[in-house]
């Protein structure tokens, strides 16, 4: 649509005359020319319609609902509301009186006679015990019991199960009570609220996330150099090469693009592993002792080995178009004119492959950093990485709130990072192919 | 089918609603059955869906190996509002909390399963503890310690949990789970807490630190494991002398594979495993017929003769016989058999679904560290 534009902007602008043109049925150029042009937008946007279409709905629309997610907090609201009507006004210090509590059982009780599937207590006990443990067994356990509680509640509920006497409990209901919650992000970045509900740091016992984003930004910045330092050569002598060999070098390393990521992640699993390849021939040649094998795998050493494998071919393809392009005879220019091979190589060759190297960079950079599998299987526990987490929080913890909130950070995060790219080098420098 | 109908109704006094569902039952219909996939779903198949289906040609059964995931997957179904599962194969935490959120049926056990064979209601049958508001138990498994006998001198073979946290007498890597469930309640354990207080100790914050304390004896000679079949491929390769796994696959792996090594049942953590219904699934009468008669006293024990995983009714366990394939005796290897049930942990899912966020991030954070 762009190139719609572009074609009808020099039209328009030498028209100076003051006479209208008209086509041969007597319609105004101006008009019968906006009429083509409307077709051929209309026609353009309908080439691109099923793909907006899909990016939209399978795209755009889940990030948005992620995003949503990760603040979106109705599990109080919906199952307590006359409890959070009761609770206004209260300090957050001392327990809360009977009202509160007489406003907490008649919540109870009005769930009870909800349709199943609608029912919001669960949900709540669920909510909450994110945010204090035991809290889903202290609120099943009254709501089997609560139709026998009688008046006055606070003793009846007290008895029932401890929490009800925490204080700290109360302070969450409150807290908790509105619709929206930041305390998914809270949780995100190791934190927590304390008693004067200031965000503050978690125990250090229970700190990972910070952490976990640490070695992931590592671990990618690690293995895109990885990467790099591999690629490079490799794709300078494919450019080099007569097309021929540049051809069966180009499928060597695509070869393993076209290879299942499972079976080559266990390939690396059976070559790496202790008793495997690599350690026996090792062993057998003498190098180390039979009780020094390495351990390459189920550690950050083997996540790095098997990731840099896999995104290779990110890196040497845009690294190979780039140099594809660039023409011989400029270093025989460079050492006609005096520069020695490394000054020439420096000077000359090196600084024409950057647009290359920051797209390869950048590729490898993405992917790497939301990678998944390949940790899960390769990593142990050293090398794990965020997404990791993530996939555990959708999958196993079934904590979609936090899963999102940190997904919602590491998307920021590679936006913030790509911009910063931009600015630096600038995106229309990225040479993809 | 209405024959089979009235033998329902005269084997276990079924309520009137299997019969209503039944008098247009005959139409083609087709179950998706959710669970665990591999040597699991094949002893289900064997058990459990081939004689259903012979006794019920309309019916087709559609495995989907999606337990590992069931409780994501059950909570996305009734998000979107089309529930495709019909039957979901998961354990009773996950169960748990499904039915807290409201996405699966809560069962009334007497009036939808079969009564043991002498009339047994099933709420007497079900070995105690095992059903759950929305949850039918079909067996007991457990985690248990597998070690390689080679690795170990003979006059000093490991057998105790105790020994997994010995490095001095019985050196070697160690694979565990991923996770806290088990560990944890292993090192309180191993430390000299008796198995029926593990969880009022691991309640308490002492005795967290105290399970973490004993966890970091061994640590550096840990690997990790995340899927049920690492760890007997673990053992298997070499890469450990000990692994922390599920019996049926440990049985899968020595008694089949014929890989060299055994079982310490000391310590064992027991757990079940069982059915719960989406609701609003596609065919919940069609699910209920079935259900009624898969986890009827006999077809527990068979599946006992596919896999070594315990019946989950007291009426099976003298039904148990040989395996189907191997022919050798079943009961030995069932984790119920008094043999191996001299010190066992009932796993307390109460308890993890309570604790489980918080233990998750201190384990989690103690693995990273």
């Amino acid at each position: 649509m762009a190139q719609a534009d572009a074609g009808v902007a020099p039209l328009s602008m030498g028209r100076p005359r003051k006479e209208k043109l008209v086509t041969a049925d007597g319609m105004p150029l101006k008009r019968a020319l906006q009429r083509a042009e409307r077709r051929r937008k209309l026609a353009a946007f309908l080439l691109v319609a099923p793909l907006l279409a899909f990016l939209l709905t399978v795209f755009i629309f889940p990030i948005g609902q992620m995003m949503w997610r990760s603040v979106d907090n109705p599990q109080v609201v919906n199952a307590l509301p006359r409890t959070l009507e009761a609770l206004r006004g209260w300090d957050g210090q001392e327990l809360p009186e009977e009202p509160v509590f007489a406003a907490l059982h008649a919540d109870f009780m009005a769930d009870a006679d909800r349709p199943r599937r609608e029912q919001a207590i669960g949900p709540l006990g669920i909510r909450l015990n994110y945010e204090v443990s035991a809290a889903r067994g202290a609120i099943s356990r009254t709501a089997r019991n609560v139709a026998s509680f009688e008046a006055p509640y606070r003793e009846a509920f007290l008895d029932e199960h401890r929490l009800w006497g925490d204080p700290n409990l109360w302070r969450i209901i409150q807290r908790e009570g509105r619709p929206l919650t930041m305390s998914y992000y809270v949780a995100a970045l190791d934190r927590e609220f304390d008693e004067d509900g200031r965000i503050v740091q978690r125990d250090e016992n229970r700190r990972i996330y910070v952490n976990l984003f640490g070695r992931t930004l590592a671990l990618s910045v690690g293995i895109t150099l990885l990467c790099f330092l591999l690629g490079f050569p490799i794709a300078y002598w494919m450019s080099v090469l007569p097309m021929r060999y540049a051809n069966l070098l180009m499928i060597c390393v695509l070869l393993p693009f076209w290879t299942s990521l499972l079976v080559r992640t266990t390939a690396w699993i059976v070559l790496l592993q202790q008793q495997g390849v690599i350690n026996t021939l090792l062993v057998q040649l003498g190098i180390i002792a039979d009780e020094n094998r390495l351990s390459m795998i189920y550690n950050m050493t083997g996540t790095i080995i098997a990731m840099t494998h896999i995104l290779l071919p990110f890196m040497v393809l845009p690294l190979y178009s780039v140099m594809r392009t660039i023409p011989p005879s400029y270093m025989r220019a460079a050492k006609s004119l005096g520069a020695t091979p490394f000054t020439a190589f420096r000077r000359v060759y090196f600084p024409q492959t950057l647009p290359g190297i920051g797209a390869g960079a950048v590729l490898v950079f993405i992917i790497s950093i939301g990678y998944y599998i390949t940790p899960a299987l390769v990593g142990g526990q050293s090398g794990r990485m965020i997404s990791n987490e993530i996939a555990r929080h959708m999958q196993q913890s079934l904590n979609w709130g936090l899963a999102a909130a940190l997904g919602t950070m590491l998307l920021v995060g590679v936006l913030i990072l790509y911009w910063a790219y931009n600015r630096l080098v600038g995106a229309d420098s990225l040479k993809f192919n | 089918m209405k024959q089979r109908t009235l033998k329902l109704i005269g084997a276990g006094g079924a309520v009137s609603l299997l019969a209503l569902s039944a008098a247009h039952a005959d139409d083609p219909v087709s179950l998706t059955i959710v669970s665990w996939g591999g040597a699991y779903t094949q002893s289900q198949i064997r058990a459990y869906h081939e004689p259903w289906m012979e006794l019920n040609p309309h019916v087709t059964i559609i495995n989907d190996d999606g337990s590992a995931n069931a409780l994501a997957g059950l909570r996305a179904q009734a998000q979107a509002g089309n529930v495709t599962w019909d039957l979901v194969d998961m354990l009773p935490s996950d169960a748990q909390l499904a039915c807290d959120e409201g996405i699966i049926m809560p069962i009334d056990h007497d009036a939808v399963l079969a009564a043991a064979p002498d009339g047994t209601p099933p709420t007497e049958d079900f070995l105690p503890g095992s059903l759950g508001e929305c949850f039918i138990p079909q067996i007991v498994y457990s985690t248990v310690l597998a070690f390689r006998p080679d690795a170990f001198p003979d006059d000093n073979q490991p057998t105790s949990i105790a020994d997994l946290f010995d490095v001095e007498n019985f050196p070697g890597r160690r694979a565990l789970q991923d996770r806290p469930g088990t560990n944890l309640e292993w090192a309180l354990y191993a430390d000299g807490v008796d198995p029926d207080d593990i969880y009022d100790v691991l309640s308490t914050p002492e005795g967290v630190d105290r399970a973490f304390a004993k966890l970091d004896t061994i640590k550096d000679h840990i690997v990790f494991w995340t899927e049920g079949a690492q760890a007997p491929q673990l053992l298997a390769d070499g890469e450990v002398v000990m692994a922390t796994g599920y019996n049926g696959r440990m049985f899968d792996a020595i008694e089949v594979e014929g890989m060299a090594a055994d079982i310490i049942w000391d310590g064992q953590v027991v757990e079940w495993d069982g059915w719960v219904v989406p609701a609003d699934g596609p065919n919940i009468d069609a699910v209920m017929e079935y259900l009624y008669f898969a986890t009827d006293t006999q077809r527990l024990a068979d599946q006992a003769s596919f896999i070594s995983y315990g019946p989950a009714r007291a009426s099976s366990a003298e039904l148990v016989g040989e395996h189907a394939d191997l022919g050798i005796d079943m009961n030995e290897h069932m984790p119920t058999a008094p043999e191996n049930y001299f010190a066992p942990i009932v796993l307390d899912n109460d308890f993890w679904v309570d604790y489980g966020d918080e233990l998750r991030e201190r384990f989690a954070n103690w693995m990273l560290q």
